[in-house]
């Protein structure tokens, strides 16, 4: 824990950021979400640190409030769509048989179809609700964690020490949860920052098409599209979120990429 | 006294190492080795792993691998020192005048191109021969070291010609640019046995036969004295002794030579079988799913309790996959399994908990036996808390007894495998099969990964264990010497089938059958000489038939 490398400091420090920002939107945010507060696309001032919006609400405010409803629905997507796809991809390697196939191939069904596409698909027939945007995105997802997990658990599953506990009498559970898990940590935890940055970018697509958080909830999505036609008139209000996404992105895979190496050297060297 | 061809002066190589949890940091692996060799000449370098000798052999080509940096000392080859030419007097050096032979010819030589074209590819390239000269004195050489069909062989690809073949193309493809010396790492250990005997022949002859210098790398001292004039002994990077064979092998000065000299000599008298056997294998037939092809005939065995039953045979004789059928892994075709007096469930499923305590396996890699994530406290308990339910301060009672057991401390309990040397890392191994206090304990080749002196201790464990324990060992394994020592009966097996078996002593003595004889008459030998004797023995017997 002691010597955290620069890189992995920037990225803890903007992640922080940015999820302290979400934890603490109302006590932050000079003025309401939804709140007329001035003109329309007002230029920064000392009153609008980032001017203001298409009808005249305070962008600041505006982003952080975003960014608290984007983060929120990332960070539950991607934990669903961890726990359901490791889940099903260590059962998927350690039965193998005909449970194995059929799992693979349901999820090779699922991702022949383009994920956005199917999302949309989805979101016009079910009500659009936070609970449901996270479900749907969280089980899109999961398929691809399902195939890195099972991918990884197959070559741990033909290890001696795999074989050694199984020769031992363990039961499932501990094969999977004890011996497999551990080992396939690192893989799972790099693809988790990459995962989470995806889920980000997923709801801002949604709410851009007007089919993720609907108004007047502001996400960053929600943001570009309210201000898109501005950027014809030279002003940047919808360049804001994009910043953001951006920085949002890099800072979380610095900390993905510092756990991987710091689990990689407890392993010995191994994978 | 003409002027050596290679002359090694305090050579020094440091390497950058990363131990878990700490900062890299530079250490010195070789701490400066002084030689000369001579034109013709063969040098022997032999020590454990770690010791360094692979290292000093890349060195002679000014080559370092891996972060492995030469920092100091001289090499002179032909008169010039290789560390201070430049690069590309180093190339015209490499592959030119001194060549280079693998462990691994599987690994070394490319899969997608003839053999021929890889074996001329260095004479050609620096232009010692053309095309058509080059395949000439290839082809002679493929003669000269016993290939089968030496005009055609050069036209297979590798993966069409057997390991053994393989290997003896790697000594063409090094000899071929006419080098004035070859370094040899390690070229037969990775064989069997009966193979390693022809490659070691061949090589023998085409050093002498073409008058080229050689430094002979391993860390059989028994292989490497019959091959080379001069043998040094390195450990831990410092050279420890360095004669001629003959003193070393005969007239060891130091303590260090003295004992890998006398490895394997652990002797064990062998036990009178008792009235039950322990475990009983009756009929056995097995193939693989997906195969239409038998790896195990009939095979029957029996062992007593508290006793010891070998498994000898080369890679492919099935004794992994008696292992295999014993322990449920592997359901057989046909036969059945008595153990303790029950008969055994052939699928793992089907065994009761009792059956499976009562039946330990120790793996041939340690390394990848040990989960790299648990603690040495959890893989030791963890059976004592599967199979007897202890927890707390008496599962860790336990864990301690049972490194005190294995002659390791108490301290171990909170170490990673990874922070274990191999040695220890079998012996975690042995601690957690003793664990179930079973009694029956199948050994997977425990000590073919370790260095002659660590296994010697292994086997010495084992047996003192089997005594205080009372535990029944099946003992597979390639190495005839280690069966010696720990048998008290014996089955050969080649090719799917138990070709010989019986007490230690009965199998041990003549009259032999053809396989166990050529299989015993394979086992190098401390001695000098030991390679022509066994050689002159076959021509003897082939001229008989």
């Amino acid at each position: 824990m002691k010597n955290i490398p620069i890189s992995a400091m920037i990225g803890l420090f903007f992640t922080g950021l940015y999820f302290a920002a979400a934890i603490l939107a109302p006590l932050i945010a000079p003025y309401g979400m939804a709140e007329v507060v001035g003109d329309v696309w007002e230029p920064a001032s000392s009153e609008h640190l980032l001017g203001t919006d298409n009808i005249g609400r305070d962008l600041l405010s505006r982003m952080i409030y975003g960014g608290r409803t984007t983060i929120f629905i990332a960070t539950v997507a991607t934990a669903l769509s961890f726990i359901t796809g490791s889940v099903f991809g260590l059962l998927a390697a350690v039965l193998g048989g005909w449970a194995d196939q059929a799992m693979s191939r349901f999820v090779d069904l699922i991702m022949s179809i383009p994920s956005l596409i199917f999302a949309l698909v989805v979101l016009s027939v079910m009500p659009v609700t936070i609970p449901v945007l996270i479900l749907v995105m969280g089980l899109l997802d999961a398929t691809r964690v399902y195939r890195l997990a099972r991918a990884v658990a197959v070559d741990i599953n033909v290890m001696d020490f795999v074989e050694a506990a199984k020769l031992r009498g363990e039961g499932r559970g501990w094969v999977i949860f004890r011996e497999i898990l551990p080992n396939a940590l690192s893989p799972l935890v790099a693809e988790m920052g990459l995962r989470f940055i995806f889920m980000v970018l997923f709801v801002s697509t949604l709410s851009f098409l007007g089919l993720g958080v609907q108004p007047p909830e502001a996400d960053w999505g929600g943001i570009v599209k309210e201000n898109k036609e501005g950027i014809v008139y030279g002003i940047g209000a919808a360049l804001w979120p994009a910043v953001a996404i951006a920085t949002l992105a890099i800072s979380v895979n610095l900390v993905a990429d510092w756990i991987l190496n710091r689990t990689t050297s407890l392993k010995g060297g191994r994978g | 006294m003409s002027e050596p061809l290679l002359k090694v002066r305090n050579l020094k190589i440091g390497a950058t190492v990363y131990p878990p949890g700490e900062k890299p940091h530079d250490i010195e692996i070789v701490h400066g080795v002084d030689f000369d060799l001579a034109p013709g000449k063969v040098l022997g370098l032999i020590g454990e792993s770690g010791a360094g000798k692979s290292t000093i052999g890349l060195a002679s080509m000014a080559y370092g691998r891996g972060g492995v940096e030469i920092t100091g000392g001289e090499v002179w080859v032909n008169g010039r020192d290789i560390l201070k030419s430049g690069l590309r007097d180093v190339r015209s050096l490499r592959g030119g005048e001194v060549t280079y032979v693998s462990q691994s010819a599987a690994a070394s030589f490319n899969p997608a191109k003839k053999i021929m074209d890889q074996v001329i590819e260095a004479a050609v390239e620096h232009g010692k021969f053309t095309k058509a000269q080059a395949e000439d004195r290839a082809r002679a050489l493929f003669a000269k070291l016993g290939l089968p069909d030496p005009d055609n062989i050069g036209k297979r690809y590798p993966h069409q010609v057997s390991g053994g073949q393989l290997q003896r193309c790697m000594t063409a493809l090094a000899l071929c640019p006419e080098p004035d010396l070859v370094v040899f790492d390690e070229p037969t250990t990775a064989l069997d046995v009966t193979t390693q005997i022809d490659v070691l022949k061949a090589i023998k002859e085409a050093i002498r036969d073409t008058g080229v210098a050689a430094l002979y790398i391993t860390h059989d001292l028994a292989v490497v004295a019959q091959v080379s004039d001069d043998i040094m002994v390195l450990r831990m990077g410092d050279m420890v002794e360095y004669g001629p064979t003959d003193q070393i092998i005969n007239a060891p000065q130091e303590e260090y030579t003295k004992a890998l000299v006398s490895v394997r000599s652990i002797r064990h008298e062998e036990k009178q079988p008792s009235a039950t056997p322990v475990l009983t294998a009756k009929k056995i037939t097995a193939r693989y799913k997906g195969t239409a092809f038998d790896v195990l005939h009939d095979v029957s065995v029996e062992l007593h309790p508290g006793q010891t039953l070998a498994v000898v045979g080369e890679s492919g004789s099935g004794k992994s996959t008696l292992a295999r059928v014993i322990t449920g892994l592997l359901p057989p075709g046909q036969g059945k399994i008595d153990f303790a007096g029950r008969t055994l469930s052939a699928a793992l499923e089907g065994r009761s908990r009792e059956d499976l305590r009562e039946l330990q396996m120790i793996y041939q890699m340690a390394d990848v036996a040990m989960n790299p994530r648990q603690t040495v406290g959890t893989i030791i308990g963890r059976p004592l808390e599967f199979y007897f339910g202890l927890k707390g301060a008496e599962k860790r009672a336990r864990v301690a007894e049972l490194l005190d057991k294995i002659e390791m401390g108490d301290g171990f309990v909170d170490r990673y495998p990874a922070e274990l040397s191999g040695g220890q890392k079998q012996r975690v191994c042995i601690a957690r099969a003793l664990a179930a206090k079973p009694k029956l304990i199948i050994c997977d080749e425990v000590t073919s990964a370790l260095d002659p002196l660590v296994a010697d201790g292994i086997l010495k464990l084992l047996l003192d264990l089997q005594k205080v324990e009372d535990v029944a060992y099946l003992f597979i394994t390639h190495d005839l010497a280690t069966v010696r020592a720990i048998a008290d009966s014996i089955a050969v097996m080649y090719q799917g089938k138990v070709v010989r078996y019986g007490p230690k002593s009965q199998v041990l003595s003549p009259p032999f059958d053809d396989y166990t004889d050529l299989l015993l008459s394979s086992v190098p030998e401390m001695k000098l000489g030991w390679l022509e004797e066994v050689i002159a023995h076959r021509k003897m017997e082939s001229a008989g038939n």
